[in-house]
């Protein structure tokens, strides 16, 4: 069996994030990037599914412009089997990935595609579902455990009221949520042994997909700031400060 | 438990900064077949370097002709010197030291230099390993050095293996290049263990804290340079300010304070805030952000303190020798300086011995010499130490004496026998508030749980003696508010928090009692500095 990973990069999560002072968009330069932590959980799955003996083959999937190579070779440095590096000149929108995951699944053929419930850039948390509804196969999103036997996943998931545990029909599109494991160190020699790992590159134009970018984003605005607070005697006056304020 | 995982080179160099990657880059250059690896403790090759910086590039012209059609993404050449005396409401201008005159020279972000390095380096075949911390020295049956081992991940703060426990591997390698900055940990422990400063004086340090900032469009005039000495320093602590004017609406801004103050209640972080709020600076800030701020410790003992760079198996190259030059306030020259020069003496000889008279006998120890006697002035007080200085400028160095160093550990006064200098502060107003606001914007990031990084080896001094004599300093010279003393319960006790380390080392070197070791956490933790 063979198991797709979505493998995004996005600026680090320890990183403060800077907008432009123009408003076009997040300071990029100089700025730390790594792997979507929650792609980093989805190829966590995906090698201890290998391990276990369920699946065979974990091949990691990135779409970006030429220097996402660096990115794939830590995914193939954590384990996978290959990479493949859709290249395009810069991340794309959830609807245009899912359409190439949807090229990319018709020509591996694999049984379970696990991906990130979301990117942190972005927060979308549409690619998984998009791309089952494509596929017409089914999904079982935000997953904080999978099993995985005679031919259907089992996943347990976190909903508001407790935990929800589906049963679907492999080939099918598993979202990760944040419990479902501790993604594992990287070790140095396999960042060596990584090197040698394929990676094989496909232009985006090759694939055929049509763009779905239909999204404009038109200013990039930081958070307002917190207006600096105001230290008040007792409480007649800050009763009187919050009727003034008519909050009160 | 299974045998470590070995790898073997024939150069393990520890550090990514611009010596390890100068030194990598030029033996590559020199011997194609040489296989060399870089370990670096940061998770990617520049988020713990922190320099002002402006540079000198000649050096790097030698190593990488060519580099300027292609220049590192900060790289703004220096226009205008300004060299002030500051007072609290005002200052004068005095004439430019000739060492701090910039002309030709480049302001960068060090961070940003070392990431252009980098792929550069692995062009060249040169492996560099960020997120790994070189945690400990191997030994051969000789006792010679033969390689570093890197630290577990996944341990936790008991001790016990976490689930994703990883066992750090062994780097084996006939050379291990020691690049690891101001203070490096190994370093300090190869200077104990061969005894390198047995010839030498005292290493001393300052600690430099910095903060970049956008500011609103038109108030910065790339590449003007402002140097100032005074206020908020007293006349008995040597202090300085730099003010490096970006592209881009940015400034880059510090203060420079040597550890070699006398006063247990001095801080080091507050003197930085307080000259920001000096007129001649604070209209340039207001309304501006911070968008990253870190601090560091600075290598100052010059030519009498450089401790012997060789040892079986291992040589010191850069700042972590000790190479910076005080009065030009610049190292990254020296460090790609010598570290091309080991990569020829290593490329030559294949072996350590003969780099310390080799290092001793080069360019980049006579610009140290001739200005020896310059920061060792300053212990007299800023006006002796700045007559001092003119002295030695004029003569070239050619003065029949050396200045002595004192290690910095030793220099404080206890609390209640000495005259407590008058620090005429004024009230703040600009980010950030306090220490733990201004390490929100160095990101930096431990996992908590983790074994404590700073090793206290006797916590009790902290309560007993420290808390009479000094009043814990450790609480105050700390730039990320790391140590803290806190009542409970049990009592008074010192409080360690590590997740906010910044790696400066600043308690390695000052803590009066040295109980405090600075180690490696776990690779890849530690501060995520942007463009510093």
């Amino acid at each position: 069996m063979k198991i797709l990973v979505g493998y995004k990069r996005v600026v680090d999560y320890n990183v403060r994030i800077t907008v432009k002072p123009d408003g076009s968009g997040v300071a990029t330069e100089g700025v730390k990037l790594s792997a979507n932590p929650f792609d980093d959980i989805a190829l966590e799955e995906a090698l201890r599914l290998r391990e276990k003996g369920v699946a065979t083959e974990v091949v990691v999937v990135g779409i970006g412009p030429a220097d996402l190579q660096a990115h794939l070779r830590n995914g193939l440095a954590m384990g996978a089997n290959r990479a493949i590096h859709v290249v395009a000149p810069d991340a794309v929108q959830p609807l245009t990935a899912a359409r190439v995951f949807l090229k990319l699944v018709e020509k591996e053929q694999p049984q379970l595609v696990i991906v990130g419930k979301q990117a942190i850039d972005d927060d979308c948390n549409q690619t998984g579902q998009m791309l089952a509804a494509l596929w017409n196969r089914p999904q079982a999103t935000f997953a904080s455990k999978v099993e995985v036997a005679d031919g259907k996943a089992r996943v347990t998931r976190e909903v508001d009221a407790g935990l929800e545990t589906l049963e679907v029909d492999l080939p099918a599109v598993i979202t990760t949520d944040l419990r479902l494991n501790e993604p594992r160190f990287i070790k140095l020699p396999d960042i060596m042994k990584a090197k040698s790992k394929p990676i094989e590159t496909v232009e985006f134009a090759s694939l055929g997909v049509e763009p779905g970018d239909h999204l404009r984003i038109t200013r990039y605005a930081p958070p307002p700031k917190r207006q600096k607070g105001v230290m008040v005697k007792d409480v007649a006056e800050l009763v009187a400060a919050l009727k003034a304020k008519g909050l009160l | 438990m299974s045998e470590r995982e070995t790898m073997e080179y024939d150069v393990v160099t520890v550090g990514a900064g611009p010596a390890g990657l100068a030194f990598a880059i030029r033996l590559k250059q020199l011997k194609q077949d040489v296989r060399v690896c870089v370990i670096e403790k940061a998770s990617t090759i520049g988020a713990h370097i922190l320099s002002g910086a402006v540079i000198e590039p000649q050096p790097l012209d030698a190593l990488l002709p060519g580099w300027r059609d292609h220049p590192p993404p900060i790289c703004v050449p220096a226009a205008e010197d300004e060299f002030w005396w500051l007072t609290r409401t005002g200052g004068f201008r005095l004439p430019t030291p000739p060492q701090m005159k910039n002309h030709g020279n480049f302001i960068v972000s060090l961070g940003a230099l070392c990431a252009w390095l980098a792929p550069q380096a692995e062009a060249l075949g040169v492996e560099i390993y960020p997120g790994f911390a070189a945690a400990d020295l191997l030994y051969d049956d000789q006792g010679a050095v033969c390689g570093v081992r890197i630290g577990d991940m996944g341990v936790a703060k008991n001790g016990s293996h976490k689930p994703g426990y990883t066992q750090g591997i062994d780097i084996k390698a006939p050379l291990t290049v020691l690049a690891e900055g101001a203070r490096g940990h190994l370093t300090k422990r190869l200077v104990a263990k061969y005894r390198l400063d047995a010839e030498s004086d005292p290493q001393t340090y300052s600690i430099g804290i910095k903060e970049l900032w956008q500011v609103p469009a038109g108030r910065v005039k790339p590449g003007k340079i402002v140097h100032s000495v005074g206020w908020p320093a007293d006349s008995r602590t040597y202090g300085g300010s730099f003010l490096y004017h970006l592209d881009k609406d940015r400034v880059a801004l510090g203060y420079v304070s040597g550890l070699d103050y006398t006063d247990p209640l001095y801080q080091p972080y507050e003197a930085f805030q307080q000259w920001k709020h000096h007129p001649h600076v604070k209209p340039l800030l207001e309304g501006g952000e911070i968008l990253s701020a870190g601090a560091r410790a600075i290598v100052t003992g010059g030519w009498q303190s450089l401790p012997k760079v060789e040892m079986p198996g291992a040589l010191l190259i850069g700042d972590g020798a000790g190479l910076l030059n005080v009065p030009k306030i610049k190292g990254t020259h020296q460090a790609i300086r010598s570290a091309m020069l080991a990569a020829e003496h290593i490329a030559e000889k294949s072996t350590a011995a003969g780099w310390d008279a080799r290092l001793r006998a080069s360019p980049a120890m006579e610009e140290l010499r001739r200005v020896r006697n310059i920061k060792p002035g300053f212990k007299k007080g800023v006006y002796f130490g700045m007559l001092n200085a003119a002295w030695e400028t004029i003569t070239d160095g050619f003065s029949p004496w050396t200045w002595r160093n004192k290690a910095d550990y030793g220099t404080l006064e206890k609390l209640g026998r000495y005259e407590q200098p008058k620090r005429d502060y004024v009230e703040r107003t600009l980010p950030p508030r306090d220490r733990l606001a201004g390490v929100y914007f160095a990101a930096t990031q431990h996992d908590e749980d983790q074994p404590i990084h700073l090793r206290v080896a006797d916590t009790q001094v902290c309560v007993t003696r420290c808390a009479e004599e000094y009043g814990n300093p450790c609480t105050r010279f700390c730039p990320a508010g790391v140590y803290e003393m806190v009542e409970d319960e049990a009592g008074k006790r010192l409080q360690i928090n590590a997740a906010n380390c910044v790696h400066c080392k600043t308690c390695d070197i000052k803590d009066p009692y040295e109980v405090i070791t600075w180690v490696t956490p776990e690779g890849g933790s530690g501060p995520n500095y942007q463009n510093l």
